[in-house]
Order: structure tokens, then sequence, then C-alpha cells
């Protein structure tokens, strides 16, 4: 492999129902810089059937091209299908990078990929960078939930694949007057190898919450005890316009739904007011909400990891701190 | 029907802490457990053996102590359990893994192939995909649920942020599995007994077809440029007061952010 014939940055541009996935322009957001960085171009991977019309969205978040690939087989997500499409692409094209969200998806069809391909791919990056000198994407992730950081590169090997979990780059604004070119890809596709059939797609209510967009989270740990002491969270995120969300510790209890799920194996958030209430903070906790702008903690131990981290930490019983809260925001 | 099920030990990642002082990782002393999506796993091939007599094979990658999760499986119920360990698989990355793991997977019988989403130590989720591709397998990824007609199909209930999906695969096929799909059983005293009676099979680089150069740190093409911890954010102020004052201390602060 000559990695000299590689070049620009891909973006896998996720969709599901026809609807450009967050993460897919957070990771534009994050290719334009790197391809400036290069002087190369950000290429956007689209992949479905009938979902030519997105393809303006991405270029107005910086893409140049979008590679679309048009195909019934490529409706709903399995992993074949779209391993085919993505290898196929890769092997005309010729990529420097590739990128995904760290989605069920990505996670799914990333590693496929890196396999068929045989190159490297790094999971769960927090930080891209280019390397000046050599031109070699940096890729750093935590490593045990977050407080040790490494740096991996994947020098040898084309193209450097990453995966980024949702809520951890930043999308720029859509610019609707970017200009780009939207290429009609071929794909021969060999379908005998599709052999997982989706029968039946289910959505429940409790998962379609999306905490990683509120400004404000109320967030319970074990302190909270049971789903009484819930409501009164649910309270106090009333007032101030937020969501709910929990530790762990909540989800393991059945009190609250794994969707709502701050952390390293939850989401990933920063909101402009985090509460961390009955939660000692462990470092898998931490991971997924440290950079929430405001932290306020309250917890009965005083030796707690959270106040570690929180802007203001309050040493009490939260039963009582979070209705007394509630009462005075109504006022 | 035979399974075979990818299981990891890893250092119990709850029970690491940071030092309050230098930010940094106190590992000393944490307890080394089977991976909790990899039990996961290992309980749905359990199940599958108490309704069809399933034969279960567990198979890690890892140092000598290893050993331990291979007699934990067996005391839960596998039949024969496989330790590849060599000098030589040291430094793999996801990769260079995937290809150790798949080498040893060739020279087994299997129908099905059970791994764990991801490892708590590492949480990349990647071996389980990569083994797939190379023993050129179906596979689906985040199974929480999981049926077998006795024949040859598998209908699997697969987890996604917006619900589920049911998807049909027959076998031979890969499946991931998440901890939370089902609750692993206890080691039994008789299994416990009969586990140390047993004999894990120790496999080393040589039993598998793998050219060397494929294997660990030669075969791995992503390398740790450099580690480092993350400078701890100054903490902010703690105060021991009653509700009262709480409260006005959080509006004031609130207020001070602009946020009410």
């Amino acid at each position: 492999m000559n990695i000299a014939d590689y070049k620009n940055v891909y973006v896998f541009a996720e969709q599901r129902e026809g609807k450009i996935q967050n993460v897919a322009l957070e990771l534009l957001g994050k290719a334009r810089d790197l391809a400036d960085a290069l002087n190369e171009k950000v290429c956007a991977v689209l992949l479905g059937s009938g979902i030519k019309d997105l393809a303006a969205t991405l270029i107005a978040h910086g893409a140049d091209e979008v590679l679309l690939v048009d195909d019934p087989s490529l409706d709903v997500y399995t992993t074949e299908p779209y391993a085919q499409a993505i290898k196929a692409v890769v092997d005309a094209k010729k990529p420097g990078i590739l990128l995904l969200g760290a989605t069920t998806i990505g996670r799914d069809l990333g590693p496929r990929l890196a396999a068929r391909m045989q190159t490297g791919l790094t999971a769960d990056c927090t930080e891209l960078d280019i390397e000046a000198e050599t031109r070699h994407l940096m890729m750093t992730r935590p490593a045990f939930g977050g407080n040790l950081l490494a740096t991996i590169m994947c020098t040898d090997h084309r193209p450097q694949m990453s995966t980024v979990r949702p809520g951890v780059m930043m999308a720029k604004p859509a610019d609707a007057a970017r200009k780009g070119t939207v290429e009609d890809f071929k794909v021969n596709f060999d379908r005998s190898k599709f052999r997982v059939k989706v029968e039946k797609v289910v959505k429940e209510q409790k998962n379609l919450v999306d905490i990683t967009a509120a400004k404000v989270l109320v967030s319970g740990g074990r302190g909270v005890g049971s789903a009484e002491g819930f409501k009164k969270l649910e309270a106090l995120a009333q007032v101030l316009g937020g969501e709910v969300s929990s530790s762990r510790a909540m989800v393991d209890a059945g009190v609250t739904e794994h969707a709502r799920q701050v952390g390293q194996t939850g989401k990933t958030v920063r909101p402009d007011l985090y509460f961390a209430l009955g939660i000692s903070g462990a470092i898998q906790h931490l991971a997924g909400m440290e950079g929430a702008d405001l932290i306020i903690a309250v917890n009965k131990d005083k030796f707690a990891p959270i106040f570690e981290v929180a802007d203001m930490g309050i040493v009490g019983d939260l039963h009582k701190i979070v209705p007394a809260l509630t009462a005075a925001l109504k006022k | 029907m035979k399974i075979i099920v990818c299981i990891k030990q890893v250092p119990d990642t709850t029970e690491i802490k940071l030092d309050p002082v230098t930010g940094t990782l106190i590992r000393d002393g944490v307890p080394s457990i089977m991976n909790p999506d990899d039990k996961g796993g290992l309980e749905y091939a359990l199940q599958l053996k108490d309704q069809y007599g399933a034969e279960v094979t567990v198979i890690t990658m890892g140092p000598p102590q290893a050993d331990d999760i291979l007699r934990e499986a067996m005391a839960m119920g596998a039949d024969r359990a496989i330790l590849l360990t060599d000098r030589k698989f040291a430094g793999a990355d996801t990769l260079a893994t995937s290809k150790a793991l798949a080498g040893a997977l060739k020279e087994l019988e299997y129908d099905l192939i059970i791994a764990g989403r991801q490892a708590i130590d590492g949480d990349t989720a990647q071996v389980g995909p990569e083994i797939a591709e190379w023993l050129d397998l179906p596979q689906i990824s985040y199974v929480e649920g999981l049926e077998y007609d006795g024949k040859k199909t598998l209908t699997v209930r697969k987890q996604t942020e917006e619900g589920y999906q049911v998807c049909k695969v027959d076998t031979p096929c890969l499946l991931t599995v998440l901890a939370s799909a089902n609750k692993a059983r206890y080691m039994t005293v008789g299994g416990i007994c009969d586990a140390y009676g047993k004999e894990v099979e120790v496999w080393t680089a040589d039993k598998i077809k793998v050219d060397p150069s494929e294997l660990g740190l030669s075969g791995s093409p992503t390398k740790v440029k450099k580690s480092f911890t993350k400078g701890a954010k100054a903490a902010g102020k703690v105060f021991e007061v009653d509700e009262k004052e709480a409260v006005e201390l959080i509006i004031n602060k609130l207020k001070e952010k602009y946020i009410i």
C-alpha cells in the first residue's frame, strides 16, 4: 500500500428513516477542520434508499462531495450491504481518513469494515488532529473511563478510521450558500452475502428521549433510591425546562431507562447545567458529563468523587434540598 | 449444535478509583473478572445447552492467569475451555486480537459464535465483528434476546437507539451480546469441583495457522503514540450547610450563570 495515494477525509453520513443523524453533522464539522489542515476535501458517504434529497444538508454542513449509494438493500441498516457499499467506495476513491459515528450502527459497521480493509480503527475518539510533520491522524480516546487518555496513530495503513460518539464534536452551522458535488455511486453488490433479515423494527417511546440535546439535565444516582425519589428530580427538571438523566446505578435498578443513562456505557452530554444528585461519581459516569458548563452536585458523602469535578458541591440530603429548590424556583 | 463463546478477563473497572491528589488511576488491588457482556453471552449459550443439548466451548486470549475465567465458565456449565496464550500475542490491538482468535476458531467446529458486545476495559466493541469478517460469518451485534428453532434459524432481538429490531439469521453466524440481556447463572458447588478437575487446553501461536507478522504488536495497525492523564479540573467549592442555605447558594449560582 502506498499511503501517499490515499487522500481526503470521508464521513459516513448516517441516516435512519431518511433523517441525517446529528453525529454525522458533528463529524462533518471535525472533518472540515482536518481537511483544511491537510488542504484536502471532505466527502460524505450517504447510503440508503430514496435519500438523494439529504445531500444538500451534508454540503451545507461542510461536505465538498457527497457520494450517494441508493439501493433498496440499504433502506434499513444491516451490516453486509453497508459494508459492501463503503468498501466499494474506499477501493475506488482511496480515502486517507474515514470517520463514523459511534452509534449502534457505526460500532457494528466500523470493525467489519476495518477487518475487510485490513486497517486500524480507533473507537470513541474525543479528539482528532493532524500531526503537522507527518500528516497522520492523531486519534485521542479515553481509557478506563476518561481520566487516562491515549493518542493512537495508524501510520502504515489506510484509511485511518475512527468512531466518535454523538455529542462529542461540534457541528458547524449550516451554510446554504456552500457549493458541493453529488455523485451517484454504483455498487455491484454480492447479494448472496446478505444473510441477516430484519423482520420488525420497533420503536419504544422511552428510547426516544434525547438527553444529549437538553440544556439542563437533572441527574440522579444511587442516592435517589427509588422511583419515588426520582419523581422529585422530574419536578425540578420541569421547572428548569430540562430533562432527567441518571447514572448507571439507577438504570440497573430499573428506576429509569438506558436512554437516560449518562456515562461511558450511556451517553456523553454537555449541557449548560448538570445537577448530579446522589451520584458518587464513578469515573465511568464522569467521562460522560464532565464537559457540562456548570456542574452542581448534592451528595451526603463529603468524600464523594463527584465533588472533584463539580463547580459547586453541597453536602446534604437531596431528598430535602431538591423539593425545597423546586419550590423556591416556582416562586 | 456447537457453540463457542469468546470471553475476556478484565479488571473490574467499577472498582477503579482516582487518586484525589494526582488525578491518576489507582489500579492496585483491583480484582479481575469475566467481562460482563461475555458472561451474558455465555448465559445464552448455556440456555441453548439446557434446551437443545448444545455443546459449549469457551475460549479466551490472554495471560496464563486468564485460566480463572475459563474455570468459572466451566463451573457455570461450559463443556470445554481453551486458553490462547503466547508472548507473540502481546501488544495486539483489536485487529491483531481478532486475527488470533479467528485463527483458533478455524481449528474448531461451530454453528454459533457468541462474543460480548464490548469489554469494560477497552469499550471498543470491535473484536466480535472483526472475527465475523475473518470467518465470513453474518453478524448481529447488540443482541438482547435470542430464540432458536432447534434446526438452523435464530430469531434475535437487537437493541437500537430507538428501541429494537427483530432479525433472523441462519447458523453459522456470530452474535455479540449485552450483559443486560439476561441474568447470568451462578456457579454451582458441583460445577466448581468439576471445573477444577477438568483440563483447560492451552494453545500457543504454533497451534493456529496465522502468519506471525499478523499477530501481536507487529500485526497491529494502530499503535499508542502516548498516553497521559487529563489534568484534573479545579474542583469548585463544597458547602456543608442546611437546606435553606443550600437552596440560596444554588439559586445565586444559577442567576450568576444566567440560567434563571
